[in-house]
């Protein structure tokens, strides 16, 4: 009796105290070393100072993170823009057109390329894709795209396979398994009935999955695009061989470009003078601050308001 | 940060395992040293524990003391050495050399076609600057694509050094330093990066270090050097750029061998240093010492299978003087 307590009473304190310091602390702590490492770029370049200054040069201590963060963000939503029709595809395929006996092969196929570590994923788009986008892909585009005015701009400069586009690409690659899970059971979830209903209409399968299955599912689609973005900003270390880590926003898809994570670990160990690494800090920091918002908005204004009414539309 | 607790941990980990020393710092001559330390482990049952982290990191932590010695590409000027209380030395001298990717042989390249490549202004291989230097080649229209380091290095030191000290324009307008904000160009990460860069794009040129050109077949240039020679990259021509350095002890041995007179002395030489904290136990020193003094004896035909040039027998006596001079010999 006293035992069976005592052993509740400890498992209630343990965990709790588990939880707290993993949910709480750790981020906490995080960020506090994050601001105080900071401080020195802090004080020096000034908050709008550092977000929109464009020079990076160690030599003469001026650093500014918009070519970084600009290179992050502009990364992170191609590499999305290009994963949703994809993702989307492969999860429509499999929750609704896939033989049943089939399904299980191609979704494990589909999980086993998120369990490939990211960097793997890097190598293979440096010695693989590079080299292939280069010589074929990259001269077509120019070819064809680039020749159409304002638009063809995009597309200017020498293809050398290692810039955004290529970035984007690979990246893209890394996050479908991701996103195409998420927007699978999220039409998994849709109920037979409603489906049924659909074809008893006489409604082809086609038209089931555009008019009943993608809308009733469209909450899923929006968390998993949120979640594979925060994924996505974390993920730019993996294309620190693809980006061509030049501190300058480029001008066209076809241009080098460097990332927040890819500027950190590249420059990180040979930072000698303090302002130099407490701007990295402070370039870590403002990557902090916008995954983590990102988390936020995703958690309290999409998936709460899209939840509610997927909710609703249930009833 | 994690970094320096790592190293903390890792070292009284060692400790539990007989005798270790441990070390860290510059890449550059990361190959040699783990050589030296394998053969110097075979032959006295000592482990050397080298982290191959940078020059940056070398120096910050040798100045934290948390290794036994710190190793830099960049010597510390005497009046930092004062400052963090530490001694200095050379171990051996490499080069950074300019590999290219062309159907062309033996290019050369002069001052101002280099300068004028490296600043963004002649952006075609058939541009007249490059063409003058070699007039018997047949140098395609193909666009010029520089790759250099992403991350700080110390082989970006000295060849930024060398344009520093060649070009008054890039002196004005970039400087040297591990890391320097590129007017043109891609980066790649490590030597190993720009190799891999240079092999795959058309066009490209960049520096790597000697060994990493040869190992990985690359074309080298010959460069202009200060007496307006031009001079193919070897042990030779580095040993050449070393010889008139002066190698002062008073000025923890201060010496930067870019840009050095001589006929045949390759311009974009340097040597590598190690750095020791004074206030350190003699004991402690004495035992890093004991290694570097067996790798001055025994370590020369290793370092020249690796394309480093080894020191002069004169400066390594000038060097064992300097350490008699603090206790640890």
């Amino acid at each position: 009796m006293e035992r069976k307590r005592i052993v509740e009473r400890l498992s209630v304190v343990f965990l709790g105290s588990f939880a707290l310091f993993v949910g709480m602390v750790f981020p906490l702590l995080t960020l506090g070393v994050l601001l105080i490492e900071a401080i020195p770029a802090f004080e020096k370049f000034g908050l709008i100072g550092f977000l929109f200054g464009r020079t990076w040069d160690p030599v003469r201590e001026v650093f500014g993170a918009l070519p970084a963060l600009f290179g992050t963000l502009l990364v992170t939503f191609l590499a999305s823009a290009i994963a949703l029709p994809v993702s989307v595809g492969i999860a429509v395929f499999i929750a609704e057109i896939c033989p049943r006996r089939l399904k299980p092969l191609f979704s494990t196929a589909v999980e086993l390329l998120g369990a490939i570590p990211s960097i793997i994923y890097g190598m293979w788009g440096l010695f693989v894709i590079a080299p292939l986008m280069a010589e074929y892909v990259e001269p077509f585009l120019q070819n064809t795209f680039g020749r159409i005015p304002l638009f063809g701009r995009l597309f200017e400069g020498v293809p050398t396979g290692v810039d955004a586009l290529t970035s984007s690409f690979v990246l893209s690659i890394m996050i479908i398994p991701f996103m195409s899970a998420v927007v699978k059971d999220a039409f998994e979830m849709t109920p037979p009935l409603l489906k049924e209903a659909g074809y008893s209409l006489g409604a082809t399968k086609w038209e089931v999955i555009r008019h009943v299955v993608i809308p009733y599912a469209l909450p899923g689609i929006m968390g998993g695009l949120i979640l594979s973005l925060g994924r996505a900003l974390g993920e730019t270390m993996a294309v620190a061989f693809l980006t061509g880590n030049v501190h300058r926003i480029p001008t066209s898809l076809l241009e080098p470009l460097t990332t927040i994570t890819v500027a950190i670990a590249n420059e990180f160990t040979e930072a000698v003078s303090d302002v130099y690494l407490s701007s990295l800090y402070y370039l870590a920091l403002i990557l902090f601050v916008l995954s983590f918002g990102l988390l936020l908005v995703a958690k309290f204004l999409i998936l709460e308001r899209l939840g509610r009414r997927w909710r609703a539309a249930t009833l | 940060m994690k970094r320096l607790v790592l190293a903390g941990v890792m070292s009284t980990l060692c400790l539990a395992f007989g005798e270790v020393i441990n070390g860290a710092g510059a890449s550059f001559p990361y190959p040699l040293y783990s050589r030296w330390a394998h053969a110097y482990y075979k032959e006295t049952g000592i482990r050397i524990n080298y982290q191959s982290i940078g020059s940056g990191g070398g120096v910050r932590q040798i100045r934290n003391r948390t290794v036994d010695f710190g190793a830099s590409d960049a010597p510390l000027k005497p009046s930092e050495a004062k400052k963090y209380n530490l001694a200095q030395f050379p171990t051996v001298i490499g080069g950074v050399v300019l590999s290219y990717n062309l159907p062309v042989k033996d290019l050369k390249l002069s001052t101002s076609a280099v300068c004028g490549i490296f600043l963004g202004k002649i952006k075609r291989w058939n541009h007249p600057e490059i063409k003058k230097a070699n007039p018997d080649k047949d140098l395609p229209d193909t666009r010029i694509t520089v790759i250099r380091r992403s991350d700080g290095s110390g082989t970006t030191w000295i060849f930024t050094n060398y344009l520093s000290k060649a070009c008054p324009e890039w002196k004005e307008k970039v400087g040297y330093g591990k890391a320097v904000n590129w007017p043109t160009g891609i980066g790649a990460k490590g030597n190993e990066g720009v190799a891999n860069y240079i092999r795959r794009v058309k066009g490209a040129i960049g520096y790597v270090e000697f060994a990493y050109a040869i190992e990985n077949d690359l074309k080298v240039a010959s460069v202009e050097n200060r007496e307006g020679n031009f001079v193919k990259p070897s042990v030779e021509t580095f040993k050449a750029a070393a010889s008139g350095a002066k190698w002062d002890p008073s000025k923890d041995f201060y010496e930067i061998l870019t840009w050095q007179p001589g006929k045949n002395a390759y311009p974009i030489a340097g040597a590598t240093f190690i750095l020791l904290a004074k206030d350190y136990p003699k004991e402690r020193n004495r035992k890093v010492i004991r290694f570097f003094d067996w790798a001055f004896r025994k370590g020369d035909k290793m370092a020249l299978d690796l394309h480093y040039v080894p020191l002069p027998e004169e400066v390594k006596e000038k060097i064992r003087a300097y350490w008699r001079a603090n206790g640890w010999y």
